[in-house]
């Protein structure tokens, strides 16, 4: 698949003289975006068999930093859709190092919609600097791209499980992200800018990103802590790349289990798929910390049961989260 | 560590805010337009909504200013009004903590956040609003934001009104991390809830929109108006700059470009906001009958 291997990254600059926790907080951004990193159609073809890739917006073009197709998984056949970097240069080059296109959004949400025409499960791997940012993406309108796929998935009638396997990099990354599931790697990072944009912006300096990392807290363990992850899956010791046979077979095996406790869900619950969609919306509108009347809060957690007559905020239940490990 | 936080909520209402405003041109009696220089005289600017009568800029307005404009006069009441922000991730940037950068913003513009919502009535049609005022942080969008705008959609749907936002915002709250991205799923997330209801959505995007405001909610309304000259966008100009290492073309992300890229309805002076708001609510007015 590859050219060549890819090289290895020079040691940072940057990281000179950090504290530990800003250290280990800016090598956890080094291994979330390590070149050797599965990219999703490592863990498709690893994990699902006779995946077709489908192209195309049916509006202006096909984007190769996203990518989406067909697969089977077992007995189900699921869509599965991913961010898609390059191993190389090359590679990157002509899928833009993984930064989508306002027609890959509007793929996705064309094939987002197949599946729920058919009720296949989508699958979704994040793994983005964030949507590319240039001419052409304001001209076709980048932001209403990204806000139809977040309207789309918040609607859609599937289970939904979402996978952030090396960088989940602001907007562009949240417009595969809103799912009944969302399992991060144990070194892939979540943030709603890169560090070296909120360094920029905060620091005014992008040189203060191992700073804006650790501030930030991108972690999987910090979003689990936050109720945004539902899960962590190990990596190997050294991270992903070290071994990728089983951190393709520990991700399947994470994302098997996701969608069997979502089907069993929904097979339990009388309310069946509308009480999947209530819970998912309920859980982004419960997301949230701020003061009401001088005392810290949180959103109530009966919000989406009833959307009216709101009572101050009962505190959220402790979110549930698990460390997935390898078989 | 919270004590900044526990001012009256009263500091905070809008004839207070009338207030700081009116002192801060006690005096002077010549504004000078942000675009073109030119002096003009403060009551013909107030009586022209602060729009340049040169050369059409639109400046940008306080959420009280845009509310006075907007509404019936006395009509509105605003609704979780002491709604204010917390510091999630104990945030520290170039040795400045969160809460001394909120309190010295909530000093400076007399606001505990910034959006302000309420019901009121535009010719005596009711509507539930949810303004930002640019003036704090930039309208970041962080909890506060998108708990205010789901809180204007419940109370929309709880009194049967449309919703009206009228958005300015130069991104995230980078200061509440992902607390501040998962505000985009939020704010849609209450719209799924508002469009279940079949409830209107009119969405008005002000100088300057970007970022995940502009990607979420200010979007995704059944009418998405702009004001004149208003820059809006996803990324911003200088970030385009960076990458593409060359100068935006001229008119590139004003209101008229989305307009003309098909992005947006339309493109509303302000001097006729209300007029069309009006229309807009009349129009809407036969299907909740319906529904009723």
């Amino acid at each position: 698949m590859t050219d060549k291997p890819a090289a290895k990254p020079k040691p940072d600059p940057k990281a000179k003289g950090l504290d530990p926790a800003t250290e280990a907080a800016w090598s956890r951004v080094q291994l979330a975006r390590h070149p050797d990193r599965p990219h999703p159609l490592d863990y498709i073809r690893g994990i699902f068999t006779d995946f077709v890739e489908l192209h195309g917006d049916r509006a202006f073009g096909d984007d190769a930093a996203l990518i989406g197709g067909l697969a089977r998984l077992d007995e189900r056949t699921v869509l599965v859709l991913g961010h898609q970097k390059g191993a190389n240069t090359k590679e990157n080059v002509a899928r833009s190092f993984g930064m989508p296109q306002p027609e890959g959004y509007r793929k996705a949400l064309r094939l987002m919609r197949h599946a729920e025409k058919f009720g296949f499960p989508v699958v979704t791997f994040i793994d983005t600097p964030g949507a590319s940012p240039g001419l052409q993406s304001e001209e076709r309108g980048m932001a209403l791209a990204i806000a139809d796929d977040l309207l789309a998935m918040l609607t859609l009638r599937v289970p939904v499980v979402a996978v952030v396997i090396g960088e989940g990099g602001s907007g562009g990354a949240l417009a595969l992200g809103l799912a009944d599931r969302i399992l991060m790697l144990e070194n892939a990072i979540y943030s709603v800018a890169s560090p070296e944009a909120a360094a920029t912006i905060l620091w005014r300096n992008a040189a203060h990103a191992p700073q804006a990392a650790a501030a930030m807290r991108i972690s999987a363990a910090d979003l689990c802590e936050f109720g945004i992850a539902d899960g962590i899956i190990a990596e190997p010791p050294g991270g992903a790349q070290t071994d990728m046979p089983t951190m393709v077979e520990t991700v399947g095996g994470a994302i098997r289990a996701a969608l069997d406790t979502l089907d069993a869900e929904i097979s339990k619950r009388r309310g069946g798929i509308p009480t999947l969609l209530k819970a998912r919306r309920a859980k982004y509108m419960q997301i949230g910390v701020y003061t009401e009347s001088g005392t810290p809060t949180r959103p109530p957690a009966k919000r989406a049961a009833k959307n009216n007559g709101r009572e101050s905020g009962d505190p959220l239940p402790d979110h549930a989260t698990e460390t997935i490990t390898a078989p | 560590m919270l004590d900044f936080l526990r001012h009256s909520p009263k500091q905070f209402t809008l004839s207070e805010d009338d207030k700081a405003r009116q002192r801060e041109v006690p005096d002077n009696l010549w504004v000078k337009c942000a675009r073109c220089k030119e002096l003009i005289y403060v009551k013909e600017f107030e009586n022209a909504l602060q729009v340049c009568q040169k050369c059409g800029y639109h400046a940008r307005l306080s959420a009280a200013e845009r509310i006075r404009q907007l509404l019936d006069e006395d009509s509105f009441a605003e609704i979780a009004a002491g709604i204010g922000p917390a510091d999630p991730l104990a945030f520290i940037s170039e040795g400045q903590a969160y809460p001394l950068k909120l309190q010295e913003t909530q000093d400076k513009t007399a606001l505990l956040e910034g959006v302000v919502v309420g019901t009121g009535t535009i010719e005596g049609l009711p509507v539930t609003l949810a303004v930002v005022d640019f003036a704090f942080m930039g309208g970041s969008m962080g909890a506060v934001y998108g708990e205010k705008i789901c809180r204007a959609v419940e109370t929309a749907i709880a009194t049967r009104t449309p919703l009206l936002t009228v958005s300015a915002s130069g991104g995230a709250r980078m200061q509440e991390g992902m607390y501040s991205l998962m505000q985009m799923a939020k704010t849609t997330a209450a719209l799924v809830e508002l469009a279940e209801a079949k409830l209107p959505y009119l969405s008005l995007l002000t100088d300057p929109c970007f970022g995940g405001v502009t990607a979420s909610y200010a979007v995704l309304a059944d009418v998405t108006m702009a004001e004149p000259g208003a820059l809006i966008g996803f990324a911003g100009p200088r970030v385009i700059e960076q990458t593409i290492r060359q100068k935006l073309p001229p008119g590139f992300q004003t209101a008229e470009f989305l307009l003309t890229h098909g992005m947006i309805d339309l493109v509303v002076p302000r001097r006729e906001l209300r007029s069309l708001l009006t229309r807009l609510l009349r129009l809407y007015a036969p299907a909740e009958a319906a529904a009723q």
